[in-house]
């Protein structure tokens, strides 16, 4: 089978990504771990998607099952279709034609993912031989090109040092500057500013935000931060439990959240106009055990809201009814009679209940 | 900023006082790391000093400085009265029980191999206090109250747990012996966020119940500010300004401050446009800039600032700046 996408057979607008279904389990001596179960959203070309979760939501593991970068105890089923082919399940031979020109991805920590061995150049100059077919002195030209896009200064110097001589920073840039080489259409960028200080994280989402424009490029932003995602993105999935529990347009969502877990994610936030000492509200308790998952919904289990039904029965994603693109899971949402007698209870014990 | 000066000092019972303290680190032949350059402050009883910078600041070196885990090249640390700096090593062990520290990384923090209670009940076993009985129902207690069921605590190890779980078995551990000041070296920041709320509160709990004094070191702006009565911000191991943490982000004035309040991700689009950023990123600490250490990515540097290091001036209500031109105007004081 052939997955080489000609250049005139890409998309240059409408749906990019569709992915419908999607399952990724792996196989452990505990049992069947549902890191990933059952997930199906559409992402247009151009648009920036992220994706937030609390650590073990499988949002990760979801960025990797479409990048085709699992090892190969992962079980899959479902479908990803990307630019119109499926793709899910192909092996490394035949994702590697999508891998750099199609997609490509900027990992968490920069330190880890460059070759500490090899020089900045020539980890920049490489695909772009290999994958576009480039000569030498094209590919050193352009490597110099997309230095200078991600603001690393003296680009021809920098061609020639080692990751060690650069800042977390620089590095990350090399990162992006690498993952933006063969032009890609969708680029993943897994807690790309994690790993760095809050000065140069505002820079570096203001970098891929620009080289997203630029390239008209489809990006989707993985993070556990609500704050990253806010400034950064056109829409935003919330993962739990290797579920998708709400996804709407950024504006939408954070106006009308209807999922409590989403609700109480903000609310843990510590926000800076809040004095001081203002009591934080928490989410006791951890996330599921994807080996047994909850037989209800997922998070009845540390939801101060759950009941009976949510315990026994499974919400399933329904539409909102304050827009036609908000998707949630959710038997007593944000906003229901259920919800709102709870809530003015939690809010007037503030200081008193909080952590588990 | 990255000045020096000591304007911001107070009177009052204080725990910890830091006068002018210098770290410095030996690189290659000629070469030293000016890690923390002259450094004072000072933390009342009861009071949470909050520590703020970005990665290189000198933030987490300070708080070891402190503890004496790194000797200071100069400067004095006196801890009630005391200069821990001129202790002798057994006199340091001593006065070190009543100072205790947690870290960032909660699992790789506690002994791997050991049961989890027993790290907990090590400090008590070390400075033999009390019965083993006694020792046993102290740490249950203090492992329930942060918790963690004790008796899970006894038969297992770290690993089996979550890093919140570990987290609050770090804090048990550092609350044994009883101690007056904790120092906390982002002791949230490998936390989600639902975890890092249920931590947070549990140290202002904590904090009220044994009467502590912490220092909170973090590079998390929102998160020190909810935790600190006071804070202080670091840039390449310089103090830029001191305030009570309200009215240092109600008024920042520092530029550096100012930048590091406005690169906070805002969890609301609309309001989530981006302010001032700063370009570039803190520069290496080996060859530390003249004048103003922030000078080279400062928005308002002038020639004063690369000549002349800042030092501490009072703009009112108990908050202090060290630059030339700081954004709200300074006070002159008698």
């Amino acid at each position: 089978m052939t997955v080489r996408l000609q250049t005139e057979g890409r998309v240059s607008e409408g749906t990019l990504l569709e992915i419908a279904d999607v399952k990724t389990h792996f196989r452990t001596e505990r049992g069947l771990v549902r890191a990933v179960d059952g997930v199906t959203f559409s992402l247009e070309r151009g648009k920036a998607l992220g994706i937030v979760g609390e650590s073990g939501s499988g949002k990760t593991v979801l960025s990797r099952t479409i990048m085709g970068l699992l090892p190969s105890t992962a079980v899959l089923s479902g479908s990803v279709r990307f630019a119109g082919q499926e793709i899910l399940g192909l092996d490394a031979r035949q994702m590697r034609h999508l891998w750099g020109s199609e997609m490509s991805m900027v990992f968490q920590n920069p330190m880890v993912s460059l070759n500490p061995l090899m020089k900045i150049g020539k980890q920049i100059i490489e695909p772009l031989q290999i994958h576009l077919g480039m000569d030498k002195t094209n590919a050193v030209a352009t490597a110099e090109r997309l230095l200078r896009d991600v603001r690393i200064p003296e680009p021809e110097k920098r061609l020639g040092q080692f990751p060690h001589e650069l800042s977390g920073g620089m590095r990350q840039r090399v990162m992006i500057a690498i993952a933006l080489a063969c032009g890609p259409t969708l680029l993943f960028a897994d807690e790309p500013t994690t790993a760095l200080d809050v000065t140069v994280q505002a820079q570096i989402l203001e970098l891929i935000g620009e080289q997203r424009k630029d390239r008209n490029m489809s990006v989707i932003l993985v993070t556990h931060d609500l704050g990253v995602v806010a400034g950064h993105t056109d829409e935003i999935a919330v993962m739990y439990g290797g579920r998708l529990v709400e996804k709407a347009p950024t504006r939408e969502l954070f106006a009308n959240m209807k999922m409590p877990y989403t609700k109480s994610l903000m609310r843990s936030i510590p926000k800076l106009e809040d004095p001081s000492h203002t009591r934080l509200l928490t989410i006791p308790g951890r996330p599921p055990d994807l080996v047994n998952p909850p037989k209800g919904c997922r998070f009845a289990p540390r939801c101060a809201y759950a009941r009976e039904k949510c315990v026994q029965h499974e919400p399933p994603l329904i539409v909102s009814d304050t827009s036609s693109e908000h998707f949630y899971a959710c038997w007593y949402p944000v906003g229901s009679p259920e919800f709102e007698e709870r809530d003015v209870e939690i809010m007037t014990n503030v200081g008193v209940g909080g952590s588990a | 900023m990255a000045g020096t000066g000591t304007a911001h000092l107070r009177d009052g019972d204080v725990v910890l006082r830091v006068d002018d303290l210098v770290v410095e680190f030996p690189m290659g032949r000629h070469a030293t790391v000016s890690a923390v350059a002259g450094v004072s402050f000072d933390v009342l009883r009861g009071e949470t000093l909050g520590i703020v910078g970005e990665s290189g600041c000198g933030k987490s070196t300070t708080g070891r400085a402190i503890m004496q885990i790194t000797a200071p090249t100069s400067g004095t640390v006196s801890f009630e009265g005391t200069d821990l700096t001129s202790l002798s090593y057994s006199d340091l062990r001593e006065a070190r029980t009543k100072i205790q520290m947690i870290f960032q990384d909660p699992i790789s923090s506690l002994n791997p191999r050991r049961k989890v209670r027993d790290s907990v009940k090590d400090p008590l076993d070390i400075w033999q206090r009390g019965s083993e009985a006694q020792r046993i129902e102290l740490v249950n207690s203090i492992l329930e109250q942060v918790g963690i069921d004790p008796e899970r605590a006894a038969e297992s190890r770290p690993h089996q747990f979550s890093g919140g779980q570990c987290q609050r078995i770090s804090i048990a551990r550092a609350l044994v012996l009883d101690p007056t000041l904790i120092i906390c070296d982002e002791p949230v920041s490998a936390l989600d966020v639902s975890v890092q709320a249920q931590v947070l509160n549990l140290l202002e709990d904590l904090k009220q119940q044994y009467g502590l004094t912490l220092i909170f070191i973090a590079h998390d702006l929102a998160v020190v500010k909810n935790i600190s009565d006071r804070v202080a911000v670091m840039y390449l191991g310089k103090l830029c300004e001191v305030a009570s943490s309200d009215d240092l982000y109600g008024r920042p004035a520092h530029p550096y401050t100012n930048v590091l309040v406005e690169s906070i991700p805002i969890p609301d689009p609309e309001l989530a446009v981006a302010g001032t950023t700063i370009t570039g990123e803190p520069p290496s600490p080996v060859n530390p800039p003249s004048g103003c250490r922030f000078h080279p990515r400062c928005p308002y540097a002038d020639d004063i600032c690369s000549r002349t290091e800042p030092t501490m001036r009072s703009i009112g209500d108990g908050h202090f700046v060290a630059c030339h031109h700081p954004l709200v105007t300074p006070v002159s004081i008698a």
